[in-house]
């Protein structure tokens, strides 16, 4: 009736600040991605520790994080911390104090928990035959976790692991509540400047699926790649 | 053939009710937008109930107008969307008149005008000139008249954009601005007389940013002018009547009707 005509000259005007959000959007998923894997997989190996205190201490800090929704970690980071003068006076304050390490920090601590479970899952479905007979043959323990256990999980974990980063792609948008001017924040922007919320979620949504779709993408590739010995054997034709 | 009509009789029927009724629905009662997050003019108290000089004002006005008014309450982003969205039929939540505005809703006639202030650390700064500020950091609301006015003027500085008013101050208080630019009374009334606000003062004099006719006003549709013309009345009304005095004083001890 009265709806105003939708208006994508205001959306082509801001393309720049689209693809300027969209490399925040990058950079935040690559930094904390990479932080959270090199920590995960040390943590995954002692979340499955026979040692009772080492895996349940591990368990508790996936169970906390895995327990609360990243928006209140992030908000407990970023304005809970900022209120007590301890902290503000703390060495640690000239890094508390930026949004980007707020986020960075949140981020990574979400990531590893969920990283955390994927990799101890993984460890834990190692075929039993495969350790005997690395043992067989006299492999150490260091030696099994390198040679066998590692390298199988880390292959095994790849599915799992690869939702996981479109998940966080698509949580980085929280980092809008935080004054980083990702994608999410650039789409807000543009629907409370011009109040166009179609255009401005319409485009946006747009770009996140072309990311989604890519890094699912990347990681078939690395499937078909490392996890060549998993799939059905192509029947073998018979001679004749 | 007489099933059939029958049918199509009880479908008209049944689609006329679920059409009508919200629309008879909404004549009898004023669905008012208000934001919650601005206090002392809009707030929501710890048992959840909405208070405010807005929240008050809005009340007065439904009185004076015999309307039956419901609160919805709405982020500020979305305010003016979810307004034409029809989500509810006016916006009662501090919301500065300008010209960009008035291209999306049509306004009735200021409910109070107020300038805005600059707040920082005691001693921090003497002044607040684009030359002070360059290289500072300066904490403004999004999506306000302030925010534009200072990213359009102190070009040399930061700008930390917060989503509510009172995170600007939180914001300041961390630490993570230099300097905080938002409204004389918010700021006055609502972070200065604070325990947080200790250690803060106004810096300069209050600033008066009148591009647009100034003064904060209550949003409507542009459609709705019979509306306008009602609240208009009302605010009339209730300024004569001294009720709009009662409110005020109740939160100030200064006149913010702008005249």
């Amino acid at each position: 009736m009265d709806a105003p005509p939708v208006d994508w000259s205001v959306i082509f005007g801001a393309l720049p600040n689209f693809w300027r959000g969209l490399q925040i959007t990058l950079m935040l998923l690559a930094i904390s991605m990479s932080s959270g894997l090199l920590l995960s997989i040390p943590l995954g190996v002692l979340r499955v520790s026979p040692r009772r205190w080492v895996s349940g201490s591990v368990w508790f800090y996936t169970y906390v994080i895995r327990g609360t929704p990243l928006l209140v970690q992030l908000f407990m980071i970023y304005f809970g911390l900022a209120q007590f003068e301890a902290v503000r006076e703390s060495v640690a304050w000239p890094l508390l104090k930026s949004a980007w390490f707020c986020a960075w920090l949140a981020f990574t601590l979400n990531t590893t928990a969920y990283t955390t479970e994927i990799v101890a899952g993984a460890l834990r479905a190692t075929p039993p035959g495969e350790l005997e007979a690395a043992r067989s043959l006299g492999m150490g323990t260091a030696a099994i976790y390198r040679r066998i256990l590692l390298p199988g999980a880390l292959r095994r974990a790849l599915p799992q692991y690869g939702n996981e980063v479109v998940m966080m792609m698509h949580a980085t948008a929280l980092a809008s509540t935080v004054s980083i001017v990702e994608l999410t924040r650039v789409a807000r922007d543009v629907y409370s400047d011009h109040l166009l919320p179609a255009e401005a979620f319409g485009t946006v949504a747009v770009f996140y699926f072309v990311l989604t779709f890519t890094l699912v993408g990347i990681f078939k590739l690395l499937e078909q790649r490392y996890l060549a010995h998993l799939r059905p054997k192509q029947p073998e034709r018979k001679a004749g | 053939m007489f099933r059939r009509s029958f049918f199509v009789a009880a479908l008209a029927a049944l689609s006329a009710s679920l059409i009508h009724s919200p629309l008879s629905a909404q004549s009898a009662k004023l669905r008012v937008g208000v934001e919650g997050s601005y206090p002392p003019f809009s707030q929501i108290s710890p048992d959840g109930k909405l208070s405010g000089f807005d929240i008050d004002i809005a009340n007065a006005i439904c009185a004076e107008m015999k309307a039956d008014c419901a609160f919805v309450q709405q982020e500020w982003d979305g305010m003016i969307p979810a307004l034409n969205a029809k989500k509810f039929d006016m916006i009662v939540a501090s919301m500065s008149i300008t010209e960009e505005r008035k291209k999306a809703v049509e306004f009735s006639d200021p409910y109070y005008d107020v300038p805005s202030r600059w707040v920082a650390k005691a001693g921090a700064f003497t002044e607040a000139t684009p030359a002070s500020l360059k290289g500072k950091t300066i904490v403004v609301l999004r999506n306000s008249p302030r925010a534009k006015w200072v990213q359009d003027t102190y070009k040399d500085s930061t700008v930390l954009l917060a989503g509510k008013e009172p995170e600007v101050y939180m914001e300041l208080a961390a630490g993570r601005g230099d300097i905080a630019f938002g409204s004389s009374v918010v700021s006055g009334e609502a972070f200065l007389k604070k325990p947080e606000g200790k250690g803060f003062a106004q810096v300069g004099q209050p600033v008066r940013l009148d591009a647009g006719g100034g003064g904060v006003g209550i949003a409507l549709r542009k459609a709705d002018g019979e509306l306008r013309e009602r609240v208009n009345a009302a605010l009339k009304a209730i300024k004569a009547n001294g009720v709009y005095r009662t409110l005020q004083d109740k939160y100030f001890d200064f006149d913010i009707s702008g005249g």
